[in-house]
């Protein structure tokens, strides 16, 4: 597949797609045997480890696990003074306790955390020996990352410590995701993520002011919540994600717990509504005399590339010759990492998906084909020079 | 005997991860111009075939080209298991349609049997195709042994299914019907083969030489009368089996083991027949031989069982006397 202009690279997206169709018991063994190795938020390990000795497998000279745990494996380019980072986050949202069987279905894959993040981490796992079965070889070193700590609480700790340690200037990035295939990400939004927890003494005493369940204060809480004024430009939102307390029927509810986060095309935004919610909370909390602690413990600032830049613009047309429709759309994504050191990138899903996050989460086969043809046609786009700004 | 059997379990049990060098595996097997097919045989399995034909093409054709071709040996699913075995690269046959001229039979022994005949490889590995745990050791954990041992002709897969715990000493297991059953048939009978750890399970590798010359029972009994016609024609040292850690399926009914167990009784007491044994029934074992694992270790327990017997009450002189009875 000889492509010396942009041009041939969309002409060669069909045979791609095909080619990689032929390659599908490899991505579906990669995604099986990582997808059944548990790795929530803090203990990705063992899928790390799987991931390296894959990197091992396909012969790559440098591949290593750092200090966070991120396992990162090199692909040396022909003339290699460049870097391509191709990045999937290596968590799930499931704990080590979930069956994690994987069932292959005629046209579906189905098991905890196929879709977010299995199959984008599989697809890092097997891009070397695809590309060299494909016959492709880059100019540019690949560096293809399993990045740790990346979801809730993670913060996406794994990327961010290796771009702050990592000396080598790096060109682009891609961020892959499970789903949805035609997702152009090149924004990120602004964002805080966080709790509300509420207490109750255990030994409460009815004669103090208050309702004594701590469900009852976190609903006085998203009350209030709720009444905050929203405005329609800039976009914001805020999302009520979980709510848990409580032990059973009987039992006065000593503990409950909110999780959220507050979306907004405009860090100012953010920030005022953090500060609605503090007010929230020392006022419910002053008016119950229960204890009610925010932690906000994930953010992004707003920002990335505009819609017209050549890397948006080129991935677009790939998706056009492969029938798709881009979607461009803000993310929170490991692409803020990206943003926030100027990496120009954008988050590709890889296939169409359902029931995400529940234990019956399941993507389709059939799309997975075009979805790595578009990562594929997309790395030798940025490898040829051609999603450069001028 | 006793000794031996110590031996045997000690030399010739094996765990998958002895043999995590697939790469040394693969060179070991092109020198000695070996070749080895694998057999699913299948009965409406579309929910776990798909999957196991991906990890085994990629992982032990693709990636080391291990297995020469894999097989799907069906008994006429009426589901979708033969078109997604195809879509992943299987080779897919109908057992009815193998041996056109010899009157077909339904039933798991049927595929195994015409295996022998479809498939091309010196050494055929047979898995069962409801795994849901499935994974590359369930092939190479069992031809290993055939690669690098030229005395072995049978190797037999075994799994943990831990039943409790006691300290670090742990029941090693078969399923229900080996324990209740097959166990104690052969520690009366066939005291050496109690050291197969899980005598009934799905999963062996075996060379041509040896599946050619034994008798296939279509149904519950083909795994029994294996392992008593290869140990009476080749002996204890034959045989290896290899521990591949947790085998995950769906659980059967009390009632249909009731319907295995019938079946390998018959079976059993067919070859017990052939052999005489049946005929020697007053001086059979006492010694009842059950397995347990101490870390990697597998060693044998004995258990002196004799079941006496008393008279009836009638022949006892006191009790005609209490009871001013007499005897016939």
């Amino acid at each position: 597949m000889e492509t010396k202009t942009f041009e041939d690279i969309i002409e060669s997206i069909p045979d791609l797609e095909k080619a990689v169709k032929d390659q599908k018991e490899m991505l579906l063994a990669n995604l099986v045997m990582m997808g059944e190795i548990p790795a929530p938020t803090f203990g990705e390990e063992e899928r790390i480890n799987f991931l390296i000795d894959r990197f091992k497998e396909a012969d790559l000279q440098e591949n290593s696990i750092d200090e966070v745990g991120n396992g990162i494996g090199i692909l040396k380019g022909d003339i290699g003074d460049e870097n391509i980072l191709v990045v999937a986050h290596a968590d799930t949202v499931f704990d080590d306790k979930t069956d994690h069987t994987i069932k292959v279905l005629k046209n579906m894959v189905q098991g905890p955390g196929v879709a977010d993040n299995s199959l984008g981490l599989s697809t890092v796992a097997t891009l070397p020996t695809l590309l060299e079965r494909l016959g492709i070889k880059l100019k540019n070193n690949l560096i293809l990352m399993g990045a740790t700590r990346s979801l809730g609480r993670g913060n996406l700790e794994g990327l961010r410590s290796f771009l702050s340690n990592y000396d080598e200037p790096i060109k682009a990035g891609i961020g892959l995701e499970g789903v949805e295939l035609g997702r152009v990400s090149h924004t990120s939004i602004g964002m805080k993520r966080g709790e509300i927890q509420c207490r109750v003494p255990e030994e409460y005493n009815w004669s103090r002011f208050g309702n004594g369940s701590a469900i009852l204060t976190l609903n006085e809480v998203i009350n209030k919540i709720n009444n905050i004024h929203m405005p329609q430009r800039p976009r914001t939102s805020i999302i009520m994600g979980s709510i848990s307390g409580g032990s059973s029927f009987n039992t006065t509810a000593l503990k409950a717990t909110l999780q959220f986060e507050i979306r907004s095309e405009s860090s100012e935004q953010v920030q005022s509504i953090h500060q609605n919610f503090e007010e929230i909370v020392s006022e419910v909390a002053s008016k119950s005399g229960d204890s009610i602690e925010l932690d906000i413990f994930a953010q992004r600032e707003p920002g990335g590339i505009p819609y017209t830049h050549p890397l948006v613009r080129n991935t677009r047309k790939i998706l056009n010759k492969l029938d798709l429709e881009p979607r461009p759309g803000p993310s929170t994504s490991e692409l803020s990492t990206f943003i926030d050191r100027d990496i120009p990138a954008v988050t590709l899903g890889l296939t169409e998906g359902d029931h995400i996050h529940e234990v019956n989460e399941s993507i389709k086969i059939e799309p997975m084909y075009k979805g790595i043809a578009q990562t594929i046609a997309t790395l030798k786009a940025i490898d040829g020079g051609y999603c450069e700004e001028a | 005997m006793v000794k031996k059997l110590k031996k045997w379990i000690k030399d010739n049990t094996y765990h998958h991860s002895q043999f995590w060098d697939l790469k040394k595996m693969v060179e070991a097997k092109e020198k000695q111009g070996l070749s080895i097919s694998l057999c699913l045989p299948t009965l409406n399995e579309e929910k776990t075939v798909g999957k196991e034909i991906i990890l085994f093409k990629s992982e032990l054709q693709d990636r080391y080209p291990l297995i020469d071709e894999i097989a799907v040996i069906d008994s006429g699913s009426e589901d979708n298991t033969l078109e997604v075995a195809k879509s992943f690269g299987a080779d897919v046959y109908l057992a009815d349609e193998i041996l056109p001229e010899v009157e077909s039979k339904k039933g798991k022994g049927e595929n195994l049997w015409k295996a022998i005949y479809q498939l091309n490889g010196d050494i055929i590995v047979y898995v069962d195709a409801d795994i849901s745990n499935i994974h590359p050791r369930f092939v190479y954990g069992l031809v290993a042994p055939l690669i690098y041992d030229q005395q072995i002709q049978y190797v037999k897969a075994f799994y943990d299914r831990p039943l409790a715990f006691s300290g670090d000493v742990r029941p090693s297991g078969g399923g229900r019907v080996t324990e209740i059953l097959i166990r104690p048939l052969f520690s009366l009978y066939f005291p050496e083969l109690t050291g197969i750890i899980q005598p009934l399970s799905g999963e062996y590798a075996v060379r041509r030489e040896v599946l050619e010359q034994i008798h296939f029972p279509i149904g519950y009994g083909v795994e029994t009368s294996h392992l008593i016609d290869v140990y009476t024609k080749f002996g204890l040292d034959a045989f290896a089996q290899t521990d591949l850690d947790q085998r995950v399926h769906e659980n059967k009914s009390t009632r249909a083991l009731g319907k295995m167990s019938f079946g390998i009784l018959q079976t059993f007491i067919k070859r017990a027949k052939a052999l005489g044994i049946i005929e020697k029934i007053s001086d059979f074992e006492t010694i009842l031989r059950q397995t347990q694992a101490r870390d990697d270790i597998y060693e044998q327990i004995e258990l002196e069982i004799v079941e006496e017997e008393r008279p009836p009450m009638i022949e006892i002189e006191q009790y005609r006397e209490k009871f001013n009875k007499v005897l016939d």
